[in-house]
């Protein structure tokens, strides 16, 4: 375990690690949206941002991608960094005024104007559902397209994810809160991506408990009897 | 194109999922755009997501989803072109044709593009079209340029195929 | 003519091509430059061949398609040999005359030399030109002397001798030491120093390392990568060769934008031939080092230019960059070592090499050694490439070389390093040119674009312009720059359209602040600065536009007024037709009626400009 200083306090990181875990490990806060500790840091939200000093220099960087360095001493709220935290929040809420975790976020740093044309944004491009969605779940449904200002995380081709499994994995690790998943009768819809399931019955309690099409993948992938997928996970403990 | 035509193209490349920028590329070039099959194809032989493909496939402005127009009206947005009145030269071909820069006409006849900086900044404003080059633009010769590859007319006098 | 394996063999081989060319046969060479293209120099060329093969003496005569000679304005360029008689703005109907009267019988035709702009004398060699006295063409010379899809010219004028010396008289560290003490830092805008960056490399762990050519020239307004990889690849090869010698890489890319095919087509045939001869592949020239290079084609996305972004698009992936605290040197392309270069940077290393970095520095200031290629273009007379010495001012330059501004307009300022630099004002006109005062000064080297501006240029404009640019090449990824480009152009547009409001300049630098210091990568850290550039120097312009509504340098089009002055106008509608609202009205002169003056309804009015431009009695006035 590596030793450095984060705002005078003494803590220890793995050497792959990153600022931003370790902080939050120790009872540090530090805002971030982008962040999700079951995918590799993004670096895209800018949230972050703290004040590392190293060998006598200074520089702001983000804490997710800044890797774990001995004898750094990292600050998290200096003049700097708490001016450029609340521009960026300012410029996420143009974007997407409507969310209720962005407007928090701005309130609690002080940010009580937008100076910028409102947008009517929903998404704020942290890009996590994808993310999770390649790494975690490896359905690869969804990704960001375009780029720029037009960059979206949509479907391939826009329309319906067609490798979609609903899992749900996506609605839960979003920050803002913006994809949703519904169920009505034996259907299972991720709204945001146009996805609709028809989900399988419990051989044992008659509950729907997942989509068809998620278990056929799974079948091909993970060698289990056939049992398994005729039953829910309730049932089977 | 069949999926031969594909296959073949892959195999110049050796099957390296690394080059999907070059194959799209290949395809582009053929094709004048990238067909929603051909991409699908493309996903299973090389054992890449449609999602990363279709992400690959809009980053780049070398690609495009839509068919192109039989002529591609290309108008130098560099700076030296910009300088010398380049933004006027886009406006005019944009009320003589309808169309904004990444559009094709209805009729497909024009697909109107800007790139920044064709080379050619000596003879600024600069417009391509089918790969001739038009120096010296000017709002007031757009008309008379795009005349020449009007439908009706015979296409194009740059002697190409 | 099989491989050549060791470098008595090279040196054989190089004497023997000098030993068939007689230097005193007349040879026509024709610039086959992007900018003579664009000039029709291929119907030239095919003139002269024409000419060439109906003449009964015709034969034995060359011709050779050279690379770029750097001064487009004056393109199609030709060149007579022996005497080099430079002939410029040639036609295809002057190949006949050319050949008859210079080529058969060394008569000089005055109407085709340059002619000098105000004491009107003609010029009749290339060197004698102003726009090349002051230049020092070190890398960019060899362009006119060589076909580029041929390696016997580059190695009749000397070519391949620097990778011969290092491969067989230099250990690769001596070749490093040599590199750093040439100074030779990174001509792609960064200005790092490329030896330190070799050396790092080469000390990073790992056993495959790879070198690459960025030749994803994406700024607007510069060409001197693509007409140095079109016209002269082989300089660009030889640097790499030494370069992966040194460091211990043996593979090799040169990354080149899809906008620049036949840049492409060059140096795969230099590629080609070079396995051919054995100078790329296995056992190089005999030295036991293997090394070989592959193209790779950028997708058309600026920000490939960043390093981390060209080596996810080699990888087969999307052009987002990556956070480079751990640096490209030491984990890169597939995690492994990789020293990225500029097209320039590497073909300033057979000069080093082979000159010796103590006579290599005796060119340039204290922190910047050698020569830069600059593409001088916008306002200027003599629009083109050229390569001066560091340190060499802009006057000389935009004056001395670019022959000062067309007509007789006022200097305003001068855009170097593109998106990512800024305008320097005419209070500075005489900075000498080099990494640090332009730095220093609020912009940048960068690749080398230099765009003259004079009065008629909006500085707002141009900002705008350029955030447009960047805004348009972002990736998308970091909320600073997405956002950042988004909101600096939303302002600049509402200020050039006549809705600017005070605060506007504050909230710019506010922006611009967090865009440079929290942005990802290099093109957000640096893409506030042609806003905060034009705003330092010309604050007043901006102040115009927003207070006042005005737009002094008549660029702006919604702050335009445009009116037809009465006593003027001839009465001859031709404004009144080319009004796309119908906003002209009047009455048209004939034979029988006086008519009446035509008059533009500034309500209709969409300041479109059409009826300026096609008036030809300037009765159309502009405020």
């Amino acid at each position: 375990m590596i030793p450095f200083v984060i705002d005078g306090q003494p803590v220890e990181g793995r050497e792959d690690g990153n600022l931003l875990e370790v902080a939050l490990d120790s009872g540090i806060e530090i805002s971030h949206l982008c962040y999700n500790e079951s995918v590799k840091p993004y670096g895209a939200c800018r949230l972050c941002l703290v004040e590392v000093v190293r060998n006598g220099r200074s520089r702001m960087t983000t804490a997710c991608t800044y890797p774990v360095i001995e004898g750094i001493e990292v600050l998290t709220r200096t003049e700097k960094v708490l001016r450029a935290r609340r521009m960026i929040i300012e410029l996420i809420l143009a974007m997407c005024p409507g969310d209720k975790l962005i407007q928090d976020m701005a309130r609690k740093m002080g940010v009580h104007e937008v100076r910028f044309k409102k947008e009517d944004k929903d998404c704020i491009l942290c890009g996590l559902c994808g993310r999770v969605c390649d790494e975690v779940v490896g359905a690869h449904a969804i990704q960001f397209a375009f780029r720029g200002d037009r960059k979206e995380m949509i479907p391939p081709f826009g329309g319906e994810a067609m490798n979609c499994i609903a899992c749900g994995a996506c609605v839960i690790v979003c920050p803002v809160d913006v994809i949703r998943m519904e169920e009505e009768g034996d259907e299972r819809t991720i709204i945001r991506w146009k996805r609709t399931l028809k989900m399988k019955q419990c051989k044992i309690c008659g509950n729907y408990f997942a989509p068809w099409f998620q278990l056929e993948k799974f079948k091909e992938q993970v060698k289990l009897p056939k049992e398994f997928f005729d039953v829910c996970y309730t049932c089977r403990t | 194109m069949t999926y031969e035509e594909i296959d073949s193209i892959i195999e110049r490349y050796h099957g390296k999922e690394s080059a999907i920028l070059a194959i799209l590329q290949d395809i582009q070039a053929k094709e004048k755009y990238l067909p929603k099959e051909t991409l699908e194809h493309l996903g299973e032989r090389l054992h890449i997501p449609s999602s990363k493909i279709y992400r690959i496939a809009t980053f780049f402005r070398a690609f495009s989803l839509m068919p192109r127009g039989r002529h591609e009206i290309i108008v130098c947005l560099g700076t030296a072109c910009h300088v010398r009145g380049g933004q006027r030269v886009i406006d005019q071909f944009t009320m003589e044709l309808g169309i904004r820069s990444g559009e094709t006409t209805p009729d497909r006849n024009f697909t109107l593009e800007t790139v920044n900086c064709l080379g050619v900044c000596a003879a600024g404003p600069v417009v391509a079209i089918d790969g001739q080059y038009f120096g010296k633009m000017s709002s007031t010769k757009v008309e008379e340029t795009l005349k020449k590859f009007r439908p009706g007319k015979k296409e194009g006098t740059n002697g190409k195929d | 003519m099989g491989k050549i394996s060791s470098p008595q063999e090279l040196e054989r081989y190089q004497n023997e091509i000098l030993s068939k060319r007689d230097p005193h046969q007349p040879c026509v060479t024709v610039c086959g430059g992007t900018g003579c293209h664009a000039s029709g120099c291929h119907q030239v060329i095919d003139a002269f061949r024409k000419v060439l093969q109906d003449h009964s003496q015709g034969n034995g005569i060359n011709i050779r398609v050279t690379g770029c000679h750097g001064f487009c304005e004056r393109g199609p360029l030709v060149v007579i040999y022996p005497q080099k008689i430079l002939y410029q703005r040639v036609k295809p109907e002057d190949a006949r005359t050319i050949f008859e009267e210079t080529v058969l019988n060394g008569k000089v035709i005055e109407s085709l030399l340059y002619d000098h702009p105000t004491t009107g004398t003609r010029i009749v060699h290339e060197e004698e030109v102003p726009f090349y006295q002051k230049q020092m063409r070190i890398i960019f010379g060899n362009n006119g002397n060589i076909d580029p899809t041929r390696i016997e010219d580059y190695l009749a004028v000397g070519g391949y001798r620097a990778l011969s010396k290092a491969l067989f008289s230099m250990t690769p560290e001596e070749i490093i030491r040599e590199v750093k003490k040439a100074n030779l830092r990174g001509r792609g805008g960064g200005g790092f120093p490329a030896g330190v960056k070799w050396e790092t490399c080469k000390k990073a762990p790992g056993d495959i390392k790879y070198v690459i050519c960025n030749a994803d020239e994406g700024d607007p307004g510069a060409y001197m990568d693509r007409s140095l990889l079109e016209g002269n690849p082989h300089s660009v090869l030889e640097g790499m060769i030494i370069g992966a010698y040194a460091i211990g890489s043996h593979e090799g890319y040169v990354y080149v934008r899809n906008e620049y095919p036949l840049a492409v087509v060059n140096i795969g045939i230099a590629i080609q031939q070079d396995r051919e001869l054995g100078l790329l592949g296995e056992n190089i020239l005999g030295s036991k080092f293997d090394f070989d290079v592959q193209i790779s084609r950028g997708g058309g996305a600026f920000v490939c230019g960043e390093s981390t972004a060209l080596m996810a698009s080699l990888e087969g992936n999307v052009g987002e960059p990556r956070a480079k605290h751990i640096h490209t040197v030491v984990s890169g392309l597939w995690d492994r070592p990789s020293n990225l270069n500029n097209v320039e940077t590497w073909a300033n290393v057979p000069v080093i090499i082979e000159r010796g970095a103590d006579r290599y520095t005796q060119i340039g200031t204290e922190g910047s050694k050698g020569t830069k290629i600059f593409s001088l273009v916008g306002k200027v007379n003599n629009t083109g490439l050229v390569e001066v010495p560091m340190g060499i001012t802009l006057r000389e330059i935009v004056y001395d070389i670019g022959g000062g501004i067309p007509g007789g307009k006022k200097f305003k300022a001068v855009q170097t390093g593109g998106p990512s630099g800024g305008c320097i004002p005419e209070s500075l006109i005489n900075l000498p040119v080099d990494f640090d005062r332009l730095t220093e000064v609020g912009s940048m080297m960068g690749s080398g674009g230099m765009i003259v501006m004079d009065e008629s240029t909006c500085m707002v404009d141009v900002a705008k312009y350029f955030t447009n640019f960047l805004k348009d090449e972002s990736c998308g990824k970091c909320t600073s720059c997405r956002e950042g480009t988004k909101r600096m152009h939303e302002i600049l547009t509402e200020i050039t359209e006549g809705r600017g409001k005070p605060e506007h300049i504050d909230l710019l630098e506010e922006l611009g602040w967090v865009t440079a210091e929290t942005s990802l990568c290099g093109l957000g850290q640096t893409a506030p600065n042609p806003v905060l550039s034009t705003i330092r120097y010309f604050r007043d312009e901006y102040r115009e536009h927003i207070i006042n509504k005005r737009c002094p340098a008549k660029v702006c089009r919604v702050l335009l007024r445009y009116r037809i002055l009465s006593d003027v106008c001839t009465r001859c509608g031709r404004c009144a037709k080319v009004c796309p609202v119908k906003a002209i009205t009047g009455k048209k002169k004939t034979k029988k009626e006086a008519g009446e003056p035509f008059q533009i309804d500034t309500e209709k009015c969409i300041k479109c400009g059409m009826c300026f431009e096609t008036c030809k009695f300037e009765a159309v006035e502009v405020q």
